[in-house]
């Protein structure tokens, strides 16, 4: 499903991810752990289409296509989502509203027809009760006043109306109680499919006693320096990272 | 070049010659009095702060034969029916240059609620009431105020009476028909709110053709003691147009003033909102929205002036510039020595879509009294990346998105509305303005 092949990219000067490689296939959830600062974010940036970002070598496929030229909205279209680490504000303008034009525009790029209010609500309604939002949020201004709890359910509820082929989830987990944790967790199982996928971007293993990954990727210094099964996140929990950069350090 | 200043004092003394009944009245002592003031300042140069980044003068200079006068429009009912937006049902006023349309103009409201009539005829039928108003409030210190008092004789007149609420809205069409040629025209509009009385008036103001245009208009309105009135203007002429506004407000103790001044269109519009607080307990709301692009230039200046205690003001202007348009803003608020216990606001925000777009913006506050509550804040800036890439990402195009989040900057002003069939109005107006 996603091919990323000897990815590079830096912002302003900077060099921040250094040769990527990763395949995700279809049914799977990979995790991506590493140290503040080793490019988890940025890789989940990149692959959105933030713009800040200049690709200087390598390539990414999704789905058979080049990732790399399609604008968001159209990696978007074709089944990409991305759950922001920092959800934005947007005053003015309701979750429920900006998702029917969103779910409306993908179903266009598709060829399938758009949804009338009726049946838009009957879909939102279903995924409400999956990540149990609270219909008032979703009448209210994007994220204003939300709580960060309340802010990344949102992410995740968007997620499930949306419905992606592959999920990129950012630091979901960073500043999560445990009880908005396993609402997160409980939605992101339930989405689950043979048909799509997910990476998990964290700096911790706690959501992945919840999301259990079939594949663990520890990201150093703008590359992959390790993969393993979940066994190795929870290594990670134990022993810290200094050990994975001593590791790269001596094979440097 | 022609000395534009010497235009108008001709065009004045020619005007002077056809006031035939009116001479020696106190309407024309106004007038006499306006061209003085006018023949003595001249029109603002480049150095009056007031027009500072409007240059105005230079414009008309440039652009138009002012020794031109107004001509009659020959526009079919059919024709003019098309400036036609969808609305509740209304006391609806045309006017085509300045001339009132009185055939297709439909008074719903009974003679018991209010008086409307034309400003030609009122001079005459309400002689007590324009006398007591007329020339009375403007700011005559402005030039084209002083020349509006000194050379209209087109405008309307509506007076409410004592103790009525309007069951209908006025909505006033104004339509400057520039298919045969340049159009200059001076209307002038005074509204009377008896005490205790409430109104709604929307005036649009629209043209036909594409011709050029410079409309010198004035307003006078009083708003007795607990009156209450919202005043809409909708302006979206076309590229051609100067547009000069000066409208001044008077409100008495306990009284309610909304005003929403709109900008979609217009070569060079310059609005003066004024409202004079003389007495208690007032409040006034001054809403402002303007969207616009191309090289249009918009400017508005608003006056809030406490002189009594008590009183509350509040003002919210935000701008949309596109392309190579520019704006103004000069907000004064003033809070007089015996007007303890004010509470002024006014907040200011633009978003400048293009690097060429542009905007002046300026707070003025000036505080003789001490036991006051008054803020201001102003803010200009592009749309913001992080939520135009947030839209993005959930698969709305570019496009969309920068009219969703546009439609949401503007709907700080577009909630005060208080008529429904306005803010559909106006979200569609919006709406396919953004889309280009």
């Amino acid at each position: 499903m996603l091919k990323v092949k000897d990815l590079y990219a830096k912002i302003e000067d900077k060099e921040i991810l250094r040769g990527i490689n990763l395949e995700v296939k279809a049914g799977e959830i990979h995790a991506i752990m590493g140290p503040n600062g080793s490019g988890k974010s940025t890789l989940a940036s990149v692959l959105a289409g933030r713009e800040d970002y200049e690709i200087t070598k390598g390539s990414v496929e999704f789905l058979g296509s080049d990732l790399l030229e399609m604008a968001p909205e159209v990696r978007a279209r074709e089944g990409l989502f991305l759950a922001f680490q920092y959800p934005v504000e947007i005053p003015g303008v309701t979750t429920t509203n900006f998702l029917k034009t969103a779910l409306n525009q993908i179903r266009e790029y598709r060829g399938e027809s758009p949804l009338d209010a009726v049946s838009f609500l009957k879909h939102i309604k279903d995924k409400m009760n999956l990540v149990e939002m609270n219909q008032s949020l979703l009448n209210r201004s994007l994220n204003e006043g939300f709580s960060g709890g309340e802010k990344k359910r949102n992410e995740i509820f968007q997620m499930a109306v949306l419905e992606p082929t592959l999920a990129i989830l950012d630091e979901t987990d960073s500043g999560l109680d445990i009880d908005a944790l396993k609402i997160v967790a409980n939605g992101v199982n339930k989405l689950r499919s043979s048909e799509n996928a997910t990476i998990v971007v964290t700096h911790y293993q706690r959501l992945l006693d919840y999301i259990i990954p079939d594949y663990v990727h520890v990201l150093y210094n703008g590359r992959i320096v390790k993969s393993g099964d979940k066994t190795l996140a929870v290594e990670l929990e134990n022993k810290g990272y200094d050990w994975i950069k001593e590791e790269v350090g001596s094979i440097a | 070049m022609v000395d534009i200043k010497e235009t108008f004092l001709n065009k004045y003394i020619e005007f002077e010659k056809g006031l035939n009944g009116q001479t020696g009245t106190p309407i024309h002592d106004a007038r006499k009095a306006a061209i003085q003031q006018f023949e003595q300042a001249g029109l603002p140069g480049p150095k009056n702060e007031e027009y500072k980044y409007t240059h105005l003068s230079r414009t008309l200079r440039k652009d138009l034969d002012l020794g031109l006068d107004s001509f009659s429009s020959k526009l079919s009912e059919n024709e003019i029916e098309k400036f036609h937006f969808p609305h509740d049902e209304a006391n609806v006023l045309y006017f085509v240059n300045g001339f009132f349309k009185s055939d297709l103009s439909k008074i719903l409201s009974p003679e018991s609620e209010f008086k409307v009539t034309e400003l030609g005829t009122a001079f005459e039928d309400y002689q007590q009431d324009i006398q007591e108003i007329f020339g009375k409030h403007l700011n005559h210190q402005d030039a084209f105020a002083a020349l509006n008092t000194a050379l209209t004789n087109q405008g309307v007149f509506i007076k409410v009476e004592k103790g009525k609420a309007l069951s209908h809205p006025i909505i006033i069409y104004n339509i400057t028909d520039t298919s045969e040629g340049n159009v200059i025209y001076y209307p002038r509009n005074i509204v009377l709110l008896g005490e205790n009385s409430h109104a709604r008036i929307v005036e649009t103001f629209q043209t036909f053709g594409k011709g050029k245009s410079f409309i010198n208009q004035a307003g006078e309105i009083i708003v007795k003691q607990s009156a209450n009135l919202e005043y809409y203007k909708i302006q979206e002429e076309n590229k051609e147009t100067l547009r000069v506004d000066n409208t001044q407000i008077v409100q008495y103790r306990d009284s309610v003033f909304n005003a929403f001044t709109f900008t979609f269109e217009g070569k060079m519009i310059r609005n003066n909102l004024s409202i004079r607080l003389v007495d208690e307990h007032c409040e006034s709301h001054m809403f402002g929205l303007y969207l616009v692009k191309g090289n249009s230039h918009v400017d508005n200046h608003t006056v809030v002036d406490h002189l009594k205690p008590d009183s509350f003001s509040n003002e919210i202007y935000k701008g949309v510039l596109d392309e190579n348009s520019t704006g103004v803003f000069n907000g004064k608020i003033y809070v007089r020595q015996d007007a303890q216990k004010t509470n002024a606001f006014q907040s200011n925000k633009n978003i400048l879509l293009t690097e060429t777009a542009s905007i002046n913006t300026k707070p003025q506050l000036e505080i003789w009294a001490n036991d006051v509550k008054c803020s201001h804040g102003c803010t200009t800036g592009q749309l913001d990346e992080e939520q135009m890439f947030y839209l993005q990402t959930r698969g709305i195009s570019k496009e969309s998105a920068r009219a969703i989040l546009l439609t949401a900057f503007a709907e700080d002003v577009l909630e005060n509305i208080k008529i429904d069939f306005i803010r559909k109005h106006l979200h569609n107006t919006i709406s396919s303005r953004l889309k280009h």
